[in-house]
């Protein structure tokens, strides 16, 4: 624990006297050109905020209506719900990237739709749409988590099927699906940052287009990395306190 | 209207291969009360499930209240809508109150208005001795009074029939008889009821049948009288000097 703490201070403290190697200057904002860097560089943070939240609601709505098929009694259904989840898995990120925003368009277009889509949605629906396969695996493990009896219990009080899922079952099975599914938050805000290759402006494109005119790589990758730590400490800590207040419901 | 309030006519069921419920022939009329024993695994259980439906009986007629239970959706949910059921593991729901368990059935499947229902279920609530419970977690109820609370659900949706799928197997000793006693009470309010239970006390003071199902077969039925004195098969017999010996 105490060598790579000296390491990361040693780290930090050479690279406070300036060095051929290091050059922070680039960021540092007591200089008014640092100052500018530092603004260009956080300016990105709101873009990959909006570009993760949307990508995030998109896939845990898209993520529920896949994962529901996967419980009906019809075969056809769940093939549908495996088919989804084993095809979309399956697909890198990029390449979809590349085929929603390059691809996508080709197609509305042949419809005679005329939808532009712009780097912010190719991105938006790329990560959500990649993204729900995940989370629907997830509803579906956590719904079925929840005992079997509690399913018959609410069948011989006389729900539906579609109101023990949303009386029973789901306000159950929420407070195992939430953990999981905040992992998968984190893992979107982190991914938001392949959206810089069609060009949204978010923090690593930006990151990118400062290392283009200052030629300081290092210093500004190494800031990029700690704007994505703080996001992903923030949301942990939201989650922390969320599944506090969920977990002192359930005992009451 | 019927005067039986079930009837099981030749009712086959296999898991797979393996045959559970052998040609099993049943009726209970209204009021009636029934008490199944048997063996672990005989498919005691079974029958009862089949009764409403949580096991789908493959071959064989049943009927409640004189509906047939068929495939048909309509005809699952025109039984259950009779049926009251009370398991083993009481089933609580352990998200909602006391009060909202027992409410959340009436409202939601009878369409009763949140104030009628909970009216309702407080009556219940009374019947089953525990109405001071009523604004607790499951949670935080003795297993005896989850059960009791899971009786009362059981009686908000007003059944006309109750099925009891060892309901006191998974209590502590000293909390089976305030089960039994609730259970006692319904049956003296003419409730009709199948029991699958060992409680042999308490099938000789309420079982107007007996039962005793041993490999998926019905093995031998009757009043519990003669049932208790003088059983006719040797596996009965058996099976009763084993579970009264202590």
């Amino acid at each position: 624990m105490r060598t790579p703490a000296v390491l990361a201070l040693l780290l930090v403290l050479g690279a406070c006297s300036s060095s051929a190697t290091w050059g922070w200057y680039v960021i540092d904002p007591r200089t008014a050109q640092g100052w500018t860097n530092v603004k260009f560089l956080f300016n990105g943070m709101a873009a990959t905020i909006q570009l993760s939240l949307l990508a995030a609601a998109i896939s845990m709505a898209v993520g529920l209506l896949v994962a529901l098929p996967g419980f009906s009694e019809k075969r056809g259904w769940r093939i549908v719900n495996r088919v989804y989840v084993e095809f979309i898995r399956a697909i890198p990120l990029l390449p979809m990237l590349f085929w929603v925003f390059y691809g996508l368009p080709l197609i509305f277009r042949s419809m005679g739709l005329n939808v532009p889509i712009d780097a912010f949605w190719g991105a938006v629906i790329t990560l959500a749409i990649s993204d729900s396969a995940f989370t629907s695996e997830i509803y579906r493990s956590g719904i079925q988590s929840i005992a079997k009896g509690q399913t018959e219990a609410a069948q011989t009080i006389g729900l539906t099927r579609a109101q023990t899922m949303r009386y029973v079952i789901l306000p159950q099975a929420i407070r195992r699906i939430l953990p999981p599914l905040a992992n998968q938050f984190i893992y979107i805000v982190k991914m938001s940052a392949f959206a810089s290759v069609i060009g949204m402006q978010e923090l690593t494109r930006r990151a990118n287009e400062l290392v283009v005119t200052e030629y300081r790589p290092l210093e500004i990758y190494t800031l990029l990395i700690f704007e994505y730590l703080v996001l992903v400490l923030v949301i942990s800590a939201g989650v922390r306190w969320l599944e506090r207040r969920m977990g002192s419901n359930e005992r009451g | 209207m019927p005067d039986s309030a079930i009837e099981m006519i030749g009712v086959n069921k296999w898991f797979d291969d393996f045959h559970v419920l052998k040609n099993i022939d049943l009726t209970v009329a209204k009021g009636e009360k029934v008490v199944i024993c048997g063996p672990s695994g005989s498919g005691k259980s079974t029958v009862v499930r089949c009764i409403n439906r949580l096991e789908r009986h493959q071959k064989g007629v049943i009927r409640v209240d004189g509906i047939e239970l068929t495939d048909d959706e309509r005809s699952i949910i025109a039984i259950r809508s009779e049926v009251g059921m009370v398991f083993q593991q009481f089933n609580l729901f352990p998200h909602l109150s006391v009060l909202d368990n027992l409410t959340l059935g009436p409202i939601k499947a009878r369409g009763l208005s949140r104030r009628d229902a909970e009216d309702r279920a407080r009556q219940y609530l009374d019947r089953v001795r525990i109405p001071e419970q009523a604004d607790k977690m499951p949670g935080q109820l003795s297993g005896g009074q989850q059960q009791r609370v899971a009786i009362a659900r059981s009686l908000c949706m007003e059944p006309k029939v109750l099925l009891f799928d060892e309901p006191t197997s998974a209590l502590d000793p000293e909390m089976i008889s305030e089960v039994l006693d609730v259970m006692i009470g319904l049956a003296e309010d003419g409730m009709t009821m199948v029991v699958v239970t060992h409680e042999m006390g308490f099938a000789r003071k309420v079982a107007d049948q007996m039962v005793f199902m041993d490999a998926g077969e019905i093995v031998e039925s009757g009043p519990p009288g003669p049932f208790f004195e003088a059983p006719k098969s040797a596996r009965c017999r058996q099976f009763l000097s084993q579970i009264l010996k202590h």
